[in-house]
């Protein structure tokens, strides 16, 4: 290359045609397959004239439910494309023995390994958790739609287009090579040249915003828009955890993007935060991103232990036991989480008092959560388990959880971590928290809900196909890596030496595919649900629920209730119930409601279009779109009429549809 | 109430763990089973805080099943025990809450000793549990280098150098001084002690002993780029007499390790052989944990030293000279670079690779017990 | 679904009529919030300040490069623009217009003056081979101080931005809403400003 830049340079930066993975077979039939039911997909929706439609009543809309949706859609997405990745690893990992180099090579399987952290976390748990509680609080607090209806939609965007770079770097390029926490010196410009890391951090810089804004939006949305009567220890226990979740996400998430920030300045900038040289220190990215890195566990963790609160009290037909010291123990766990991030690297040298106080505080996690556990066994206590799909799903959450907390109290000790970091031990334990926790929560959850925002129940028979397959499957996969980890076998190693480990690995994959039967019978657990919508319809309350949500009709009218509930108690929709609540007949008025706009769609758009043209050094087309991005935004701030009201007549058909449901039904 | 860590305790406690590790020992699993003293005792470590967990996990798991099993809604025999309002019993909340507490407060107790007394920096007081150290045995110094993508052990006090090959004499306590020179690594023998990160321009701590005659692997256990997965070393322990032995197959190579030729070494390679060096270059170490070897490079300690004093003055903003170290592409392996080392390692035993290849080997395990 | 217990007072559990949250009645909640967030991307500035500040890499430290007359007449252009700010706040409160917007534009003036001499800085370093490349001292620095500068000058298109919503609109209660969070922002950046000034400046040249 000479110094000098050619007009191509100038227009593509270093995108080239080579940026196509052409030699990668692998690469390439999915790039195929991607384009043709990409084009069949557009093709669908432009015979069946759905364009409108989406835009206008699903991409541009800001009611809370529907981006709620859109969030779990992004997600299930994203989780396909995660799984792939942990299959690959698997194949591979089962192969690679005796001289066999397995079938990916360095650059690709490196790339496959961090990519599958990355899109787990940010792409699969993060819109998760985000739309649940986008779908859920709203309604649990007796509210219209959240704080800033507009900003909601840009958030969803946001994240959306940061998933959209990650796919992007499969296709353009290539992805960090690095791990998915991207330590330096090893991503830093001279170690890792190309696109990948660039990938990574615009990506999640992107996601990132997203993040803290919803988390800032459903922290307004809680703290401001309760229902008359919902002190802060009448709200239920979901929203609780939500409340805390977003305290993480505004009080973490900023860290991150510092971080990420001084990193990109290190590769674009030539400064010398985490270099070797010129006074860098590594070893404070370490820190940094750990400082973020923790909290964001429990991110992930928290809105799933308030899943469970209402699954196991519902199911149970009972009160939750012990809501205040649920409360206090999320409360306890929420502060505690920030005191713990050093015990990621017990083993960079911190002296021993440094690295016991770490320990130690990681201990004392333990001890509200156990209490959540206690919480939730002596809610079982003396009730009426009903075992549907959501209650199975709790019950295994118990049992795997209990494991996958004592491992975690195990690596907390740091002379143990010293034998096990880094190791397929530590890799076990954080899928047995992860999946354990956060992912069967999601199904209990999804489960839970699917008949509140549908208005149809999920087929019983394929979601239990998918829980058992989940169950062997998880175990499968991941006993043999703790088996391995206590025989030193260490993480992202790509080819053994030691032929005696392959039958652990050749059991761990069969894990991993019976893992991928389960997410096929659930994907067919949705069609068919989907198909039989009619046999399976419901009313409002299907589970003989206890909170708020379940208070109004499913799935929700746009504005929710039709008028503003009162809240008595925690489990106000039980309370209603115990009291012969009757639903208002008449009287209903117009209702204020947020209007839909397209601007968070196009802000998402240029944003993501400026991270683009910065990973490939377009420096020309990254000006433009952030100039753009700041054009956009104050236009928007022109635009003063941001609402609408749904009037009175409209609300009275829709409740008098209601009303001659209801009467049908009983 | 005793201290948690008295005698009675931790007698106990070993008791326990003895149970736990009996199923454990016959399947040669090297965390569970290793034969270095500080190894072993981070291994009981491992199963007494399980032995202590498993106090509270054991009953709490059945008490889900049996709750789980006994109040579904079709056991009719517990209709009566219905109770939809019962939520709170401040008995029952204060022991959810207190017997978490006790566990950790026993672990923590454990983990605060424990962490101490197997503080990677501290030197050892003991050989073993039976024997505590010699005051007349002279610690071994090996300082450990992690090259992109191999590892180079320096004997300072015999003058010598291995790459991809780690040999230890039995009940001689060692310190491993590490450092690498790119990117980070972790530095894990698991059959001799727990890993510590080794990380450019700095310098941690090891301490360790190895008490039986064996051979096993090490490796990097921080992932590294590319070459990562094939960097691993063969490590051997043996007797005074073996190793005395393993030393003079070393003096006897011709190479030398001075800085040219580390220069070269450290140049990206992957499954880089097994090479002796019969002399380095004394003060070598220093300098690759000061990032000064390449001639004319600026150490470290010279810079720190600035910094101490507050800067070098406006003027010095333009001299760059001998600053720069990150090179743009350090990680791509130059072509011609492919499979070398071999040509500086002469006196490199045949058998050597096929002996650092074997991971954790069940096999050659067995053989040197 | 029959109620086994009646209570004793019947609970009413609707409003009958809609409670009317007046609009942005969580803007300014939800600005605190942002703004704290913020705060915190300045914090990990500061401690990557506080961490890095000393590591010259054989270049050179706060005392050769750091002129403080320019510095502290910098800081007093920060200090002015927010009092100039609170005029602004005082005259919107009594509706007056034009008076908001003259002392709106004093404060925009005071902001290009500091950003003006926050520039002069900057090139002044980097004439002398101090950029933000030098050291992780210099990086450090720069991003520290550029951050804060870059706050300022998106606080200052903010401001023209609201300047002609004002003139459009006048001073109804979005824009009021707005000229208060803006005054947030405005503040904020000074608080942070004195935090640069002492902890990055003062210390850094007199230590």
């Amino acid at each position: 290359m000479t110094g000098t830049l050619t007009t191509t340079q100038m227009i593509f930066g270093r995108l080239t045609w080579d940026a196509f993975p052409w030699h990668e077979p692998i690469v390439v039939a999915t790039f195929v397959g991607v384009v043709l039911g990409g084009a069949a997909v557009v093709a669908a929706l432009t015979y069946f004239k759905l364009w409108g439609y989406l835009w206008k009543e699903w991409f541009t809309s800001v009611d809370h439910k529907k981006i709620g949706i859109m969030y779990m859609v992004l997600g299930l997405i994203m989780f396909l494309r995660g799984f792939a990745d942990a299959i690959m690893m698997r194949g591979q990992q089962a192969m690679a023995f005796n001289g066999n180099e397995g079938y990916l090579n360095a650059h690709h399987y490196d790339q496959v390994f961090t990519a599958h952290g990355v899109i787990m976390i940010f792409f699969v748990a993060m819109p998760f958790v985000t739309g649940l509680m986008n779908y859920i609080v709203p309604l649990q607090i007796g509210a219209r739609d959240v704080s800033f209806p507009f900003l909601n939609n840009f958030s969803f965007w946001m994240t959306a287009g940061g998933a959209v770079l990650v796919m992007a770097s499969l296709f353009l390029g290539e992805f960090a090579q690095t791990g998915w926490l991207a330590y330096p010196p090893l991503s830093g410009l001279a170690y890792s040249p190309a696109t990948g890391v660039d990938y990574y951090i615009w990506s999640l810089q992107v996601a990132g915003v997203g993040t803290t804004l919803s988390g800032i939006n459903l922290l307004a949305t809680i703290i401001k828009m309760r229902a008359p009567g919902m002190s802060l220890m009448k709200m239920p226990v979901f929203t609780w955890t939500s409340l805390c979740t977003n305290v993480l996400i505004v009080a973490s998430f900023p860290i991150l993007t510092a971080t990420l920030v001084l990193l990109s300045l290190d590769r674009y900038a030539g400064t010398n935060f985490f270099t070797n040289d010129f006074g860098g220190n590594p070893m404070m990215y370490v820190n940094l991103i750990w400082i973020w890195g923790h909290p964001e566990v429990y991110i992930l963790i928290l809105p799933l232990f308030g899943v469970f609160s209402e699954v196991v009290s519902t199911f149970s037909g009972k009160r939750l036991f012990g809501y205040t010291s649920m409360v206090y123990a999320t409360c306890t766990i929420m502060v505690l989480s920030y005191l713990v991030w050093l015990h990621h690297f017990f083993t960079m040298g911190s002296g021993a008092s440094v690295n016991s106080f770490f320990g130690i505080t990681t201990m004392i996690i333990s001890i509200p959560t156990g209490a959540k556990l206690f919480n939730w066994l002596f809610t079982m206590y003396r009730g009426k388990i009903r075992y549907e799909l959501p209650m199975m799903w709790a019950v295994a959450f118990m049992l795997t959880f209990t494991v996958g907390g004592m491992t975690g109290v195990m690596l907390a000790v740091p002379p143990a971590d010293f034998v096990l970091h880094n190791s397929l031990f530590l890799i076990a334990h954080f899928h047995n928290v992860i999946i354990g926790g956060v992912l069967f929560g999601l199904f209990a959850a999804i489960n839970y809900w699917w008949p509140k925002a549908f208005g149809y129940k999920l087929n019983q028979f394929w979601g239990h196909v998918s829980f058992w397959c989940w169950q062997v499957g998880f175990w499968l996969a991941f006993t043999p890596l703790y088996v391995m980890g206590l025989m030193g076998v260490t993480r992202r190693m790509r080819v053994f030496d030691d032929p005696s480990l392959q039958k652990w690995f050749i059991i761990a994959a069969i894990g991993a595919v019976i893992i991928a039967a389960g997410i096929g019978a659930m994907l067919v657990q949705f069609a068919v649900s989907i198909w039989k919508r009619d046999e399976y319809k419901v009313e409002g309350d299907p589970w003989d629920a206890r909170t708020l949500e379940w208070a109004t009709s499913s799935p929700p009218p746009e504005y929710n209730f039709a008028f503003t509930p009162v809240i008595y108690d925690a489990d106000s929709w039980a309370d209603m119930k115990k009291h012969g609540y009757q639903r208002p007949l008449s009287g209903y008025q117009a209702i204020h409601m947020p209007s839909s706009t397209g601007t968070g769609v196009i802000l998402a758009g240029l944003a993501t279009l400026c991270g683009f043209a910065l990973i490939w050094y377009i420096w020309w087309l990254a000006g433009l779109s952030f100039l753009g991005l700041v054009g956009v935004a104050i236009f928007h701030t022109f635009n003063y009429k941001r609402d609408y009201y749904i009037p009175a007549d409209v609300v009275t058909r829709t409740e008098e549809e209601r009303t001659r449901i209801l009467a049908a039904g009983v | 109430m005793s201290h948690p860590l008295s005698p009675n305790w931790t007698k106990l406690l070993r008791w326990s763990s003895a149970i736990l590790a009996a199923p454990l020992a016959g399947c040669n699993w090297v965390v569970m089973n290793p034969s270095g003293d500080i190894a072993v005792q981070q291994r009981d470590l491992i199963l007494i805080s399980v032995a202590l967990m498993l106090l509270i996990v054991i009953p709490v798991m059945a008490l889900v099943v049996f709750f789980a099993w006994r109040y579904r809604a079709a056991n009719e025999a517990v209709d009566k025990d219905y109770d939809p309002d019962w939520d709170h019993s401040t008995k029952l909340e204060l022991l959810i809450w207190s017997a978490p507490l006790l566990i950790i407060i026993a672990l923590g107790a454990v983990t605060w000793v424990s962490t101490h007394k197997l503080d990677p920096y501290r030197p050892l007081d003991r050989i073993d549990a039976q024997t505590a150290i010699d005051p007349k045995v002279k610690p071994l110094t090996v300082e450990v280098v992690a090259l992109d993508w191999k590892w180079l052990f320096i004997y300072p006090e015999l003058g010598i150098a291995t790459v991809n090959e780690l040999a230890l004499p039995t009940n001689v306590p060692v310190r491993f001084d590490i450092t690498a020179s790119t990117v980070m690594n972790s530095f894990y023998v698991p059959e001799l002690a727990g890993q510590i990160y080794a990380m450019p321009g700095m310098k941690t701590q090891l301490h360790a002993v190895a008490n039986k005659p064996v051979s096993g692997t090490g490796f990097s256990a921080n992932f590294s780029g590319a070459g990562f997965t094939h960097m691993r070393f063969g490590y051997k322990a043996m007797d005074r007499a073996g190793f005395d032995a393993w030393v003079a197959k070393v003096k006897a190579s011709q190479a030398t390790l001075d800085r040219p030729a580390y220069l070269t070494l450290a140049k990206p390679t992957e499954k880089a052989p097994v090479a002796y060096y019969g002399t380095s270059e004394p003060k070598l170490f220093d300098a690759v944990v000061n990032m000064c070897v390449k001639p004319g490079q600026r150490c470290m300690s010279e810079l720190m030293h600035i910094n101490q004093m507050g800067g070098a003055g406006k003027e010095s903003a333009k001299e760059t000279e001998g600053l720069k170290y990150d090179l743009p592409n350090s990680h791509s392996i130059e072509q011609s670079d492919m499979n070398k080392g071999q040509e500086t390692a002469p006196d490199a035993p045949g058998a050597a690779s096929a002996d650092h290849s074997s991971h954790s080997g069940a096999d050659a395990h067995a053989q040197h017990r | 679904m029959s109620s086994a217990t009646a209570p004793t007072e019947p609970r009413v559990y609707h409003l009958p009529e809609e409670p009317h949250l007046h609009e942005g009645h969580s803007t300014s909640l939800g600005f605190w919030m942002y703004l704290m967030s913020d705060c915190l991307i300045f914090a990990i500035l500061f401690a990557t300040y506080a961490v890095l500040g000393g590591s010259f890499a054989g270049g050179p430290g706060p005392k050769d490069l750091f002129d403080l007359p320019l510095i502290a007449l910098n800081t007093a252009m920060l200090l002015f623009s927010s009092i100039t700010y609170g005029f602004a706040m005082l005259a919107m409160e009594k509706n007056k217009v034009s008076a908001t917007q003259g002392w709106l534009f004093v404060t925009l003036l005071f902001g290009g003056a500091f950003l003006f001499i926050e520039l002069y800085e900057f090139s002044h370093l980097i004439h002398e081979g101090a950029g933000p490349w030098r050291s992780a001292f210099l990086s450090s620095f720069f991003t520290l101080v550029g951050t804060h500068g870059l706050h300022v000058t998106f606080g200052s298109i903010w401001l023209i931005t609201l300047m002609v919503q004002v003139a459009k609109k006048g001073l109804i209660p979005a824009n009021k809403r707005r000229l208060m969070c803006l005054s947030m922002f405005w503040h904020f950046l000074d608080v942070i400003w004195i935090g640069v000034f002492t902890f990055v400046y003062l210390m850094g040249v007199l230590r």
